[in-house]
């Protein structure tokens, strides 16, 4: 089982996280998962093995300070996010607008529980078409 | 004055759909930009679509050289989540055929570094050394590479006494027939002229970026998945390899000590293979979360699941070694110059496929 | 300084041959078990749909009334599901070149 170590707020997640840097963590990844109403946002550091996640909740439509700027691995998973989730994360410290993995004609937001959106759309449409293209 | 030059994600060194916008001062690289999504698949959102037993065979398709890895951590995961204890037997094959995976998998990249630093003779040879390890895993599990051998709570396959004779006899081959390349690649001078020296990171940094796997390895940071001692690793006796110098060549280095190393591992579980069953029989279906880590070729790979008590996932998160090593590769390639460039890519044995998804 | 290391294996890579195999012409005998390809005996199969139902790449499909058995070669990713989950135990993983079981034609 994850155990969540510790709920972030928007406003003291950059102190957190800085703080854990300082004590020595390795900055891991991130985790998105869509709830419907909300986002829950994991921030999963390492330290000797062992893990410790940070979780945040974030309303949809709400803006992601970035930890690209005391955390430049974060740099590369945010930009996924921002992607895939269509969270936008904001003081990136290097931004791909939303283009880091999806090309310009892609699905937004693939990965929202969006009906209509991401894999089924693709198969439907697939199948109307008759067959794989 | 500076320049732009888009470095793949065609080109003839580079096995991997990446692009590097590099900008150059004369033939030196100033800073680097990575843009990636040319194989961008979705797998963590077909998974969402299937059901978590026949995720086991989408996860092993997640990467083309680290597979039995892949479907390893993802076992562990929902294992870990529907408290299913795995025979000894099964521990045991999971990390014979882990390692045999982690042998081919270093001996592709020592190869396809060989190419990177135009040294094609030393990649072919090296690639001969591999169909060793190929043979051994067809033999055991009846495919080269998506071996299919690993279930949720245990493995699908087993390996007989002949089997196991016969993979001692490839390991001997081995390590006969690699015992010339490991000279030629540590040894030449050419070669360490275009190895000793590029790309350096030191340990701090490569930490403080997240670097994982040999990268971080070869800075001189003892940081390998393998010491919590997970399937039987901690049966084993495992330590990791370390070299201090944080470049290409300490990089290679680590590769090359760690195929004895894995080659060992496997006798060693080959030696001390239980009896027993091969597969713990559950029903139901994963309700909760976890997170695993298990140590890759390239790295440590993090698996997030989390299950809602239907047949299909709610979520399923992969982070890849190459992910997590594409932030310490834009500070290794700053100040080094055009023709290194592909030399330290290489070194960080990318790949590309398994960090789109 | 060594130089040329790999010299002494250019020489025996010029008197030993090719490791390689002339392929069409001699083929490897394949390793006991080999996945190469799913083969059906139809006699035996009772259509209950189990294997369609594990196919993780959806490549079968079969139907009761009329009794059809449909697989498409091209999805089939060889993982042997299929064959686990059969009741009747009427499917295989044959090796890739193993002739096809002749069905009689209807």
């Amino acid at each position: 089982m994850m155990t969540i170590n510790e709920v972030l707020t928007l406003d003291n997640q950059q102190e957190k996280i800085g703080a854990l840097l300082l004590r020595g963590y390795r900055f891991v990844t991130m985790t998105v998962v869509d709830k419907g109403e909300e986002f829950d946002i994991f921030y999963h550091f390492d330290l000797d093995y062992e893990m410790v996640t940070y979780q945040l909740v974030l309303k949809k439509g709400d803006v992601l300070p970035s930890i690209s700027g005391i955390c430049f691995a974060a740099v590369i998973v945010e930009n996924e996010i921002q992607d895939l989730f269509g969270i936008t994360v904001s003081n990136l410290a290097i931004d791909y607008e939303k283009h880091f993995l999806l090309a310009a004609d892609a699905p937004a937001e693939p990965f929202c529980r969006v009906p209509g959106v991401g894999v089924t759309a693709v198969k439907a449409s697939a199948v109307e078409n008759g067959g794989d293209k | 004055m500076s320049m732009l030059v888009p470095f793949g994600p065609q080109h003839p060194v580079l096995p991997e759909p990446l692009q590097l916008r590099l900008e150059l001062d004369d033939e030196k690289v100033i800073a680097a930009m990575p843009v990636v999504g040319y194989v961008h698949r979705g797998l963590e959102k077909l998974a969402e679509q299937k059901d978590f037993i026949q995720d086991t065979f989408l996860i092993e398709r997640v990467c083309g050289i680290c597979s039995f890895q892949h479907s390893m951590a993802y076992s562990m995961g929902v294992e870990e989540i529907m408290n299913i204890e795995v025979p000894e037997r099964a521990n045991y094959l999971r990390v014979i055929w882990a390692e045999l995976h982690r042998m081919h998998s270093h001996l592709l990249a020592l190869g396809l570094l060989a190419d990177a630093f135009g040294f094609e003779n030393l990649f072919y040879t090296i690639w001969k050394v591999r169909e060793e390890i190929m043979d051994a895993m067809e033999a055991t599990t009846g495919a080269r590479v998506m071996l299919g051998a690993c279930c949720i709570g245990g493995v699908r396959k087993d390996i007989s006494p002949e089997q196991a004779k016969f993979v001692l006899e490839k390991l001997a081959n081995f390590e006969k027939m690699f015992k010339r390349p490991a000279e030629v690649i540590l040894g030449d001078y050419s070669v360490k002229e275009r190895l000793c020296g590029i790309g350096v990171i030191d340990g701090k940094t490569a930490y403080e970026l997240g670097t994982v796997g040999p990268a971080l390895r070869g800075s001189g940071m003892a940081k390998d998945h393998r010491m919590t001692g997970y399937a039987a690793y901690g049966k084993l006796g495992f330590e990791p390899i370390v070299e201090n110098d944080g470049d290409c060549y300490a990089r290679t280095k680590v590769r090359v000590r760690e195929l004895y190393q894995s080659a060992e591992l496997v006798k060693a579980a080959l030696a001390a293979l239980p009896e027993g069953e091969l597969k713990t029989p559950f029903k139901g279906n994963p309700l909760g979360e976890a997170a695993v880590r298990v140590e890759q070729p390239r790295g440590e790979v993090l698996y997030y699941l989390r299950g809602n008590g239907t047949d299909k996932l709610d979520r399923l998160r992969i982070r890849t070694p190459t992910f997590a090593n594409i932030a310490p590769l834009l500070r290794m390639l700053v100040g080094c110059g055009l023709p290194d460039v592909a030399v330290i890519i290489l070194s960080i044995d990318p790949c590309i496929s398994c960090t789109e998804r | 300084m060594r130089l040329f290391s790999i010299f002494k294996d250019i020489l025996s890579n010029l008197v030993n041959g090719p490791v390689t195999r002339n392929y069409p012409a001699e083929v490897r005998e394949p390793f006991p078990g080999e996945r190469g390809k799913l083969v059906i005996d139809e006699k035996s199969c009772i259509f209950c749909g189990m294997c369609a139902k594990k196919c993780p790449a959806n490549a079968l499909t079969v139907t009761r009334q009329p009794k059809e058995w449909k697989f498409e070669r091209f999805r089939c990713i060889i993982c042997g599901a299929c064959v686990e989950a059969c009741p009747k135990k009427c499917l295989s993983l044959v090796p890739r070149l193993a002739e096809e079981p002749k069905t009689e034609e209807k």
